[in-house]
């Protein structure tokens, strides 16, 4: 008697998977990825990632600054749980949005009082792979704050202009093109899931702002200024476009 | 006076490069442009070359084209081989410079045209994507692929 109930609940469960799978074609980097490579994502001994989230413990506990205060001091590792799953976000009392290395920064120099942490540097991504680490498995969540919109609509806009001296447009490759390839490399959908992610082209870890700079460049376009609103106004758009989908930091890509 | 003449000659053989860079002028008749953009005729060998070169032509990011030796090409785009059958000299012609006069959304490149372009990078501002002599040589290569 409990036999096919048992198996009837777990059909149904089968079910809801696969009905929610064949609804969202969403594809995660990850997923356009070798199987040498997914496994070196999965296998945390082999996930160069894993080597600057370590990095980023050690710093987490320890005090910097005037204030001689480690970021342990004024957070549980619980209150971290989430938080790069759902950034960029509006600093409290800013008028602009801040994406989580902009975060680790502020911390930095207002809560610890001590020196700026350099964009790109070994540091500020350790830190925030640490953080990341602590959203890993769950899914993205963008806030609902409606002071986000008008910077969502600015990555979007900028998302879809054609620019640089090969006029291309970030939706030509990743929206009408994902999934072919240019030259040998699959384009991917352009979800921001595994950042900051360590990647083989760059031998290290890199910001999604590092990606997106790239792709800026591949085009022949103006990068933006390191610290440009432009950045994390796309970052708010891409989170978005992946709301929903698992978040995966430390990723691994070619 | 000799300075002033010095001053004089430098500033129109900058002005000579910044032209050299840019577009010069040409005429479209239909879907072609039938005057070569260049004195010298096209070099298919160093077509070949550029088409091959993936920072220089870029075209295997997108297309596949008879060129073996580079296992890397894309998928973006139709193969190139036969375009030399499909197209005359002069049409091919105006799909690399603008194609965009063609089919206003195409995604290829117009490698010879600076105007229309939004926050081109400060390297590449005003100069074209090829030279005129080298889309010469792009489409003498491109007129031998027949088949
Ligand atoms: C010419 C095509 C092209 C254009 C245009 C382009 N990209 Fe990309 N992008 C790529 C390719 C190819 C990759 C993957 C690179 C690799 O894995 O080697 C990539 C990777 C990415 C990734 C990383 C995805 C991951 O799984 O980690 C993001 C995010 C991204 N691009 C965003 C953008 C944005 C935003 C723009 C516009 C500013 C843009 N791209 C413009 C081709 C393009
Ligand atoms: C002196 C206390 C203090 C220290 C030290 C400190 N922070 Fe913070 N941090 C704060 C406060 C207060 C906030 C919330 C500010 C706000 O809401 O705008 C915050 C917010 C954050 C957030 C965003 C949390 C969220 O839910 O949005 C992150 C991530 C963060 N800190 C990381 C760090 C890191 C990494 C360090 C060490 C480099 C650090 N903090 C050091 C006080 C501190
Ligand atoms: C960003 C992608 C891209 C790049 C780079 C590119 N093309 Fe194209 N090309 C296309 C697409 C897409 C078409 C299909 C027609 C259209 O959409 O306008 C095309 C069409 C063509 C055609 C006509 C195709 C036919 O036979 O019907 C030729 C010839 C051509 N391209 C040559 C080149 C050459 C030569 C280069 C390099 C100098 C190049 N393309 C670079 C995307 C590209």
């Amino acid at each position: 008697m409990l036999l096919p109930a048992v198996f009837a609940a777990s059909f149904a469960l089968a079910q809801a998977s696969a009905d929610k799978t064949a609804a969202d074609k969403r594809r995660s980097g990850y997923q356009d990825m070798g199987a040498a490579l997914q496994k070196m994502q999965d296998d945390d001994t082999a996930n160069p990632g894993m080597l600057f989230v370590q990095l980023g413990q050690q710093l987490w506990a320890k005090p910097a600054g005037a204030a001689n205060k480690a970021c342990a001091d004024c957070h549980s590792l619980a209150d971290m749980k989430g938080v790069a799953a759902r950034y960029p976000a509006m600093a409290k009392d800013g008028d602009k949005p801040i994406d989580l290395e902009g975060r680790v920064r502020l911390c930095r120099t207002v809560n610890q009082q001590a020196e700026p942490l350099a964009p790109e540097s070994r540091e500020l991504l350790s830190l925030a792979a640490f953080v990341a680490n602590q959203s890993r498995g769950l899914p993205i969540a963008p806030p609902d704050d409606p002071r986000l919109a008008p910077f969502r609509a600015q990555g979007a806009a900028i998302y879809q202009r054609r620019q640089g001296q090969l006029n291309l447009s970030c939706a030509i490759c990743h929206d009408d093109n994902a999934g072919k390839k240019l030259a040998g490399v699959t384009i991917p959908e352009a979800h921001p899931t595994g950042y900051p992610l360590y990647r083989l082209e760059w031998q290290a870890l890199g910001s999604l702002k590092r990606r997106l700079r790239n792709c800026l460049i591949g085009i022949r376009a103006e990068a933006y200024p390191s610290d440009a609103v432009e950045y994390v106004a796309l970052e708010i758009y891409l989170m978005d476009r992946a709301r929903g989908m698992v978040f995966e930091s430390p990723g691994v890509r070619p | 006076m000799r300075a002033g003449l010095l001053v004089a000659a430098l500033i129109a053989s900058i002005a000579g490069t910044a032209w050299a860079q840019g577009a010069s002028p040409y005429t479209v008749v239909g879907d072609a442009i039938s005057q070569p953009l260049a004195d010298k005729p096209g070099d298919p060998a160093r077509g070949r070359a550029i088409v091959a070169n993936r920072s220089v032509g870029l075209c295997l990011l997108c297309h596949s084209g008879p060129i073996p030796e580079e296992r890397f090409q894309g998928n973006l785009a139709p193969s190139l081989a036969g375009a030399g059958g499909r197209w005359s000299v002069a049409q091919l012609r105006l799909r690399i410079v603008d194609g965009a006069r063609l089919n206003p959304d195409t995604i290829m490149p117009p490698y010879y045209r600076t105007t229309g372009l939004q926050r081109v990078a400060k390297p590449f501002e005003g100069k074209t994507i090829l030279t005129a002599e080298q889309i010469e040589d792009v489409v003498a290569y491109l007129a031998t692929l027949k088949e």
